[in-house]
């Protein structure tokens, strides 16, 4: 029967796998509604391992707007590893999800969440094990619908034969429109098959759908055209931007894991979208316009996610926190009601500048100082025009000696290496940095045992970016650099014990760009790679470098294309690219002018607070950008100590529970409206 | 104040790890709202300690847990408020006021109710009495400091094979806590080593109580005397 649990069989297996409570469910804030109650069911995947996968914060929102519609249900599942997937196969057992354990194939939609690309080989043995032919043109009446989203999913070309529909951007409002598609077409019994399903979510501009554009090539194996089989569909899939958060302020009752993940902490997304222009980050490229939720929404968020939850941390998200225009009355309201209560605070992506150290004073007032970290991203001055990071070493002197001086002993600097036009000199200017860094340090808080983190990610060109057209580096040469760089560090006896080092070789983000860049040709082998055993490619212990470059040779060659043309190539301007009928809003010849810019080594404002530089999203999304200050203030007003109780208290004991009366209930009160998917933390480059 | 708390592990929860349990209840005191007390120094903890946790996939109705409070508070309250805040399977069953001495030193045993799908009845209690008729089993396990070897025998103070059905054995067991400790698992190995036992589906552990070996071979109670004690203390404060 439809919708059953399958625990009872699973049961059995557990004892055998690896840390198996990540797969019972249970935790808090889960739901489990009866199957029969709903006449639209959704299952939700992260594709990776469980400890990754349940702290996004995308997958959370969706979990929690479709599970209050009364007729919907939503159950996750995630990426089993692979010791309880060959225990389901042997056991005749399919992928499940963890809140009823009901198997996926059961479901009307399986909505994939791409935050890396990295995630497609494990997209591939969730469908296998759910018993969904791994293409959407040999699938039945019966299965899913399988939906792609995240900021992956912007580029879906490499997973087009194994998904069915595309959302582009916010998911708040498309996973509702969606619903309702699915659930009219329910009703009147299901007319034309999953194809008709297909073309109305199309028709409504909720979703793209691969199967109905064909992809034509040159013989030079560029693409000769994109174009639609239907004439009764939008020639451009668009993506969707969610207008005022405050509408939305999901997660209200964010999940409480019982296993150990990798975020122990509760998350407030404080603004969607960044202006700021750096030309490698997709993030803040496709997420525009800059959207905030006001103090108001992100003072009662915080108040009732953490009486939801019981986490004693706070992260204040966003792609640069400190840019929120209510940023420093957030800061000083949240740890003046936080502080004398166990709760920390914590500010994960910011920008070098001195104001920083004053929010990271502010979040430090009642905890422990852990960290700072600064990005410049490129060593030089002339790389960090290049990539439109308009920061300078002075500001970075001046910002870490501030730093040092209010008694932090330890600063990240994270970089990339492998950026367009860059040469030795340039990484070798980190090394620079690094030591001037440390003197600052050293002088400004009057001690030598100072340190600093030094963190280099390899550079992945990312559709829809100005640097959408450049060569990716090859990891011979992104490997050959961070060498000398370290080589010279080391050598430098003033600072060889201060600095460390953290980065990883550079061939998984060959991969990475090979997935993000990649056409539909590119999907063979993706296939090839898991076929061969490829799972859990963002992990080094599972990632085969050989893997996937014999199977790009076998499946590309042929075609006459290879690995590195679709990676350490450069584009011309009039070159089809595999995104193009793809609208993220931005104009493609501002795109291309803004990397002519670049590679004139020339800056860009910011158009939150300069004139618009037409970028193209506002006019054609009809969107536009939604700041503060509001005048708003910070609620609840009141204290919070470390513990107090609401009842109880002994006779004769005083109760100290009136300190915490006043907005118990504030997340009622806020609740109104739809929420959005895909929340990304950090530029674009993992760190 | 202290306060003593037995709970229950129960059901898919059962694979928790101790780690899981210990943060699973600091985030469930929180948002109870239970008023602890925090260690002192730079990075202040909820003062929690926790008595001898059963392990990762064992079943548990008698694990025990002490909290040091910051204010006063009624135990029914705590454990009422306590297991509404914490998820289905981890259930607070009793909360005391600690009175007087350790909780730790209450309890040197467990009585163990080991379920055995798959395996015969008859099977079971022929194992069970060449385990009894010998003086020392010796068993391998891997622990934290690698792998060790320790006699399991010396620690079981009863084991009883019963019946579920014809193909489903009970096995029975009160064990003394021992370093390092003997589990059900353990004892299952043994049945191994002595008789070739090797249930084909995974054994489902529980342990029934924790508390001091009595005489008779039953188990005392390690929260009767916090009871007792403040039952006094009422009778000498109304008299």
């Amino acid at each position: 029967m439809s919708g059953q649990s399958l625990f009872a069989r699973l049961e059995p297996l557990l004892p055998r796998v690896r840390r198996p409570v990540q797969y019972v469910g249970g935790e808090g804030n889960s739901i489990v509604k009866p199957w029969e109650s709903a006449t639209v069911r959704w299952c939700l995947m992260y594709p990776d391992a469980y400890e990754v996968g349940l702290p996004n914060q995308g997958l959370q929102i969706l979990y929690e707007i479709l599970n209050e519609q009364p007729d919907v249900l939503a159950e996750r599942t995630y990426s089993v590893w692979p010791d309880l997937e060959a225990l389901l196969r042997e056991h005749d057992l399919p992928q499940f999800t963890v809140d009823a354990h009901r198997a996926v194939g059961d479901f009307d939609l399986l909505g994939v969440s791409f935050s890396t690309e990295l995630g497609y080989t494990n997209l591939l043995t969730a469908l296998d094990l759910a018993g969904i032919p791994l293409h959407a043109e040999r699938r039945r009446e019966t299965d899913p619908i399988v939906v792609a989203g995240g900021h992956a999913a912007f580029n879906p070309e490499p997973i087009a034969a194994f998904v069915d529909a595309v959302v582009l951007g916010d998911g708040e409002q498309a996973v509702l429109g969606i619903s309702d598609v699915v659930r009219a077409w329910k009703a009147e019994g299901a007319p034309g098959g999953r194809v008709e399903l297909l073309a109305r979510l199309s028709r409504r501009r909720l979703v793209y759908v691969p199967a109905f554009f064909d992809v034509s090539y040159r013989a030079d194996g560029r693409i000769a055209a994109v174009a639609a089989n239907r004439e009764d569909i939008p020639a451009r899939p668009s993506k969707h931007t969610l207008s005022d958060l405050d509408s939305w302020p999901y997660p209200k009752a964010p999940l409480v894991p019982l296993a150990e993940t990798v975020h122990e902490r509760m998350s407030v997304e404080i603004f969607r979208g960044c202006t700021r222009g750096c030309r490698f980050c997709q993030a803040g490229m496709i997420t525009r316009p800059v959207r905030e939720r006001n103090i108001e929404t992100v003072g009662a968020m915080v108040d009732a996610g953490l009486r939801a939850t019981g986490f004693n941390e706070v992260g204040l998200l966003s792609l640069s926190s400190a840019d929120h225009t209510e940023i420093g009355r957030i800061a000083t309201g949240l740890a003046d009601r936080y502080a004398d209560s166990r709760v920390s605070l914590s500010l994960p992506s910011t920008r070098v500048d001195a104001f920083n150290v004053t929010l990271a004073n502010e979040f430090s007032r009642n905890g422990r100082r852990s960290g700072l970290t600064f990005a410049p991203e490129g060593g030089s001055e002339r790389l960090r025009k290049v990539i439109n990071k308009m920061v300078s070493a002075e500001d970075l002197v001046r910002t870490v000696s501030t730093a040092y001086a209010h008694g932090w002993r330890q600063v990240k600097l994270y970089f990339m290496c492998g950026l367009p036009t860059e040469t030795d000199e340039d990484v070798l200017e980190i090394a620079d940095l690094a030591r001037q860094v440390i003197r600052a340090g050293r002088a400004a808080s009057g001690q030598r045992d100072i340190r600093a983190t030094v963190s280099i990610g390899g550079f992945v060109p990312k559709p829809h970016t100005p640097f959408q057209w450049a060569a990716q580096a090859s990891h011979e040469l992104t490997d050959a650099r961070l060498k000398l760089l370290r080589d010279t560090v080391r050598a430098d006896r003033e600072i060889a014990r201060a600095v460390g080092f953290r980065y990883h070789d550079g061939r998984p983000g060959i991969i990475e760009g090979l997935l993000a860049r990649g056409d539909r040709r590119v999907g063979a082998v993706i296939e090839r790679v898991w076929r061969e055993g490829g799972r859990f490619d963002g992990w080094n212990e599972h990632f085969s470098f050989d893997r996937w470059e014999s199977a790009c040779a076998a499946e590309l060659g042929p075609l006459g294309v290879s690995l590195d043309w679709y990676t350490t190539r450069e584009r011309e301007e009039r070159e089809v690219l595999p995104w193009d009928h793809l609208d993220a809003g931005l104009d493609r010849d501002w795109l291309w002018a803004d990397w002519q810019e670049a590679l004139r080594e020339n800056e860009l404002d910011d158009c939150r607070w300069t004139p618009c530089y037409d970028c193209g999203v506002c006019p054609t999304m009809g969107t536009d950008t939604q700041i503060g200050p509001t005048g708003r203030s910070l609620l609840p007003v009141v204290g919070v100590s470390a513990g107090v109780p609401t009842g109880g208290a002994m006779a004769g004991v005083p109760s100290a529970g009136a300190a915490v009366c006043g907005g118990a209930e504030a997340g009622a009160a806020v609740a109104a409206g739809d929420p959005d998917s895909s929340t990304v933390v950090g530029s674009g480059t993992p760190a | 104040m202290r306060v003593r708390v037995r709970f229950a592990k129960r059901g898919r929860l059962r694979f928790l790890s101790h780690r899981d349990v210990a943060r699973t209840f600091e985030r469930g005191l929180r948002r109870a709202q239970v008023p602890m007390a925090y260690s002192a120094g730079f990075s202040p903890h909820p003062r929690i300690s926790w008595v001898g946790a059963a392990p990762t996939g064992a079943a548990s109705e008698a694990e025990y847990v002490e909290f040091a409070l910051a204010v006063a508070v009624e135990p029914d309250w705590l454990r009422a408020s306590l297991d509404a805040a914490l998820p289905a399977g981890l259930d607070v069953v009793d909360a005391v006021v600690a009175t007087s001495g350790g909780l730790a030193e209450r309890i040197d045993a467990s009585s163990w109710r080991v379920r055995l799908p798959t395996v015969a009845p008859a099977d079971l209690r022929a194992a069970v009495a060449e385990l009894l008729s010998r003086d020392e089993v010796e068993v391998e396990r891997a622990t934290k400091d690698g792998r060790r070897r320790f006699d399991v025998r010396a620690a079981v103070v009863s084991a009883v094979g019963r019946a579920e059905n014809d193909t489903c054995a009970i096995l029975e067991l009160v064990a003394r806590h021992t370093t390092p400790a003997v589990r059900p698992d353990d004892v299952l190995t043994a049945l191994d080593v002595v008789a070739g036992l090797r249930p084909s589906a995974p054994p489902e552990p529980t342990r029934l109580e924790q508390g001091r070996l009595l005489g008779d071979g039953t188990l005392a109670d390690p929260l009767a005397p916090d009871r007792n004690d403040a039952g006094r203390l009422v009778g000498r404060s109304s008299a």
